[in-house]
């Protein structure tokens, strides 16, 4: 064996070693004995399609988050305007985003003006109209940057929060993932009961305790009949067996109260009956704002409500100081648990929709991988036993190479961290193929060359020679789809993409090279001029 | 000890067939045209049209008639109901184009006329998958855009390294590139971008004079019509799947082309002052063997594929194993020829009166 062999051999036998301990701890029952405990820790990861579990698309609804920005916005220039003695009347929401309000008394303008600039730096006046009686309509809406941040934000904490709920619901490895166009992609491995898990993450869970008006007659209040600042609701009425209805309900339209001052929330088993409710714990501030409610609105009613439907609304004894208060609603005990995990884990900023969702079951799953390593293996099997009998001594020579293929594939993808998918499987076994077709080159190169009676040594040396760069140029284009691929491709697709341009790469080098080894080998025990088999 | 299919010599006149070979493909291209506008365009799965599929696994036997007539009754918008695999397997899919709100309501809907319809058969939902229309949307652009970047950048390739011509590859880019530029200016649907980038494609490359480039394209666009006409004859859903098979096959069938325009290059190297068609003819004929062996091998493993892997990668092994063939038969009949067949009629390697000045033995 030259010096030159030597050292070929001693690398393949290093990437060979390499590989098999990059592969050794994704085979089942490796990881926990000796063996396992010294190779690297890197397990395949397998995809959403083979170990089941939910892909969600969320969409967030920016546009409403900046609009209720808006409108708390226009209630506090009311507020702030009456404190430095300027009458502001009802600051009323215009389509996109703007927002009018009424100044009583012309001369006032530029003291309104100041106002703005300086506690408002984020809107502009859009217009400006005199009214009759002494009065100025403004038209004012928020500058482009700051609706920009607010979308920033908004985005921000709607991932913050649903990682929070997904962290609390338990799910390992969960994958949140911001995107573009407000976008939220979540992707959840091996959960057995998808509605509760949507249930949970698109909940707004934008909780308001208002103060009911009992002053006002819910069916007159139906046909239309409302005062200023009331509002129509529902509130829900569980029966047993899992009934429900619902029924009208005034309420004072100011919130007195919100879930923000929420410090913990844990699902709590009524004593009188086997019913859940959610007890709630406020934070000092919340604490002091609901000891002051209560107080002010003794023997009234205060609704609890969730995402715009009231829960329940028990009539206040006494004040509550202690900063806790409770949710009763007859829930049973996963919706007690799921609304606690909610509640603790805040609000969303905005509305949360459901643009996508996948679902594969742990079924379909195991059913996928069991169907793909079938596949593979009867593709394997039949190639290597074609290749065998085709190519002879040559044949063996590829078959060896196409096993080290499918493993040093398959060691790409745990020493990346990439993630196997079913259509992944299918790159592999389109790999093996190509893997195959750089030694068909490389082989029918040689028959060419020996057939126009040159001595083995040489026809072996040439058919490399001149297959070389056909292989480098037609597997160029291949890699260059496999890029398209996997940039435009989603999930799936991308695993496929991966695994063919592993598979590419590694061919590269075990078709190329290590087969070239192994003729060298073969050829070094016999005579320039012996025939090959091939 | 060993053999080969392939006569190594083989002497078919590929050129002078050529003629037949382009019927034959137009005769394949009008039939799934045909096909594709009696059925008013491909039929797109979830991924692009948006909806709902549940994949719906039963205990016991169930005929698939009795399966439909229950959902049938539950009012879903656009109901398809389809038998999975084998049927002995007991696995439907049940699709609807209801795409308003969450999954969950088609859901309950499709599970509560199951349990009141089928008395008493357990079943199991093994895969619900849900696409809103604006991803359906986002989606389709998406598949567009990567099959316009896929025809870019081989045009540029097979340019740049088969006629070691890479300005004018990069002439080509840059004349696409403003094309799409202006169609998107006029804001162009993204059907028409593509087929804007096609045409574009085709027109620089036939004025840059970019054979082999020409060729090359020409055969994949033979390819990826000729599946998506078979696919429509089959009354096959398109979903992202297929799309990946589509852009594979392109990679597989450039990957045969290449093949024979590398023979090519070699053989018009050794300047023997051959002319092309003769040229082509030898080439196709030397790597014939090796085209139906890698290709034969590659139909080998995705039969193996198409048999064992399972319902859910069914169709794409499908296009795939079409793919194989309709890229092998164009590498062989359409890439080739097509480069005689293209050529500017004052192309030096058509005349003879122009024969190479230099021959070597």
């Amino acid at each position: 064996m030259n010096r030159n062999l030597r050292w070929r051999v001693l690398l393949t036998l290093a990437v060979m070693v390499l590989s098999t301990s990059f592969v050794l701890p994704s085979v089942p029952g490796i990881k926990n004995t000796m063996l396992g405990k010294i190779l690297p820790d890197t397990a395949i990861n397998l995809g959403l399609d083979l170990k089941g579990g939910i892909h969600l698309t969320l969409g967030v609804d920016v546009d409403k988050a900046i609009e209720n920005n808006m409108a708390s916005m226009s209630q506090d220039i009311k507020a702030s305007a009456r404190e430095e003695n300027l009458a502001v009347l009802k600051p009323t929401p215009l389509p996109g985003t703007r927002t009018e309000a009424v100044l009583v008394g012309a001369d006032k303008q530029e003291a309104f003006e100041k106002l703005l600039k300086k506690l408002y730096p984020n809107l502009k006046v859009d217009g400006k109209e005199t009214l009759p009686e002494d009065r100025v309509k403004y038209v004012l809406s928020m500058t482009a940057d700051y609706k920009k941040y607010l979308a920033r934000l908004t985005m921000d904490q709607a991932v913050k929060t649903i990682r929070n709920r997904i962290d609390q619901f338990g799910v390992a490895e969960p994958d949140i993932r911001r995107q573009d166009n407000n976008r939220i992609q979540v992707q959840l491995p091996g959960l057995s009961d998808p509605d509760r898990a949507i249930a949970i993450i698109g909940k707004t869970a934008h909780l308001e305790f208002k103060v009911v008006d009992d002053t006002v007659d819910a069916a007159s209040a139906q046909q239309g009949l409302l005062g200023p600042g009331r509002e129509l609701s529902v509130i829900m009425h569980r029966g047993p067996n899992n009934t429900s209805s619902e029924s009208p309900i005034v309420l004072k339209k100011e919130a007195v109260m919100t879930g923000e001052h929420i410090t913990d929330a844990r699902a709590t088993i009524e004593q009188n009956n086997n019913q859940f409710s959610v007890s709630l714990t406020f934070n000092p501030r919340g604490a002091k704002i609901f000891e002051r409610v209560t107080e002010e609105n003794i023997k009234k009613r205060l609704a609890i409500v969730l995402d715009g439907k009231c829960y329940s609304a028990p009539v206040i004894q006494d004040k509550i100081s202690g900063g806790k208060a409770q949710i009763t609603g007859r829930f049973n005990q996963e919706e007690a648990r799921d609304l606690a995990i909610v509640l603790r884990a805040g609000a969303l900023p905005a509305p949360v929709k459901v643009l996508e969702q996948r679902t594969v079951g742990p079924t379909l799953g195991q059913e996928s991988i069991d169907a793909g390593m079938m596949a593979t293996g009867i593709a394997a099997i039949a190639i290597i036993i074609f290749m065998a009998l085709y190519y002879s001594t040559a044949g063996l020579f590829a078959d060896v190479v196409l096993l080290l293929n499918i493993v040093m594939t398959m060691a790409g993808l745990a020493a990346f961290g990439a993630t196997l998918t079913l259509p992944g499987i299918a790159g592999i076994i389109l790999t093996i193929a190509m893997a195959v077709d750089a030694n068909v080159l490389i082989f029918e190169r040689i028959r060419e060359e020996l057939r126009k009676g040159v001595r083995s040594a040489e026809a072996v040396d040439k058919g490399y020679a001149k297959a070389t760069l056909t292989i480098l140029d037609s597997n160029t284009t291949n890699v260059i789809v496999a890029i398209i691929l996997y940039q435009f491709g989603t999930g799936p697709i991308r695993g496929f993409a991966v695994t063919l341009v592993l598979g590419i790469i590694m061919s590269m080098f075990t078709a190329i090279f290590v087969s070239r080894i192994m003729f060298d080998l073969y050829l070094s025990k016999r005579s320039p001029d012996a025939p090959v088999s091939i | 000890m060993s053999f080969s299919f392939i006569k190594h010599e083989t002497k078919i006149d590929f050129i002078g067939l050529r003629y037949y070979a382009f019927a034959l493909s137009a005769l394949m291209i009008i039939v799934g045209g045909i096909s594709l506008v009696m059925k008013g365009g491909p039929r797109f799965g979830i991924d692009f049209a948006g909806g709902v599929i549940i994949q719906a696994k039963f205990n016991a036997p169930t005929d698939i008639g009795k399966v439909k007539k229950v959902l049938e009754g539950a009012n879903l918008p656009g109901l398809v109901v389809q038998q999975m695999g084998k049927v002995k397997d007991n696995d439907f899919l049940i699709r609807t184009s209801i795409t308003e709100g969450s999954s969950e309501n088609v859901q309950k809907t499709v599970a509560q006329a199951l349990d009141e319809g089928l008395g008493g058969v357990k079943y199991e939902f093994k895969r619900i998958e849900m696409v809103g229309p604006k991803v359906g949307e986002d989606l389709r652009g998406k598949a567009m855009e990567a099959m316009y970047f896929a025809i870019l950048l081989i045009a540029i390739y097979i340019s740049g390294r088969f006629e070691h011509r890479w300005m004018a590859a990069g002439l080509m880019a840059a004349g696409l590139f403003a094309g799409i530029t202006a169609l998107q200016y006029f804001q162009a649907p993204q059907v028409w971008l593509v087929l804007g980038a096609l045409m574009i494609t085709l027109a620089l490359c036939f004025v840059l004079r970019l054979n082999y480039a020409l060729g090359a394209i020409v055969a994949l666009i033979h390819d990826v019509l000729t599946t998506i006409g078979i696919f429509s004859i089959l009354d096959k859903e398109f979903d992202l799947t297929i799309i990946a098979a589509l852009l594979t096959l392109i990679g597989f069938s450039l990957n045969d082309t290449i093949i024979v325009y590398d023979r090519i290059r070699e053989i018009r190297g050794l300047k023997t002052g051959e002319l092309l068609p003769v040229i082509i003819n030898k080439s196709v004929n030397q790597t014939l063997s090796r085209t139906i062996m890698t290709s034969g091998l590659a139909f080998l493993s995705v039969l193996s594929l198409f048999l064992f892997g399972g319902a859910v990668i069914h169709d794409f092994a499908l296009a795939m194993l079409i793919g194989i063939v309709v890229g092998t038969y164009s590498s062989i009949y359409v890439a080739a020829p097509i480069i005689i067949s293209l050529s500017p009629p004052d192309s030096e390697d058509l005349a003879p009166a122009k024969a190479p000045k230099a021959r070597t033995a």
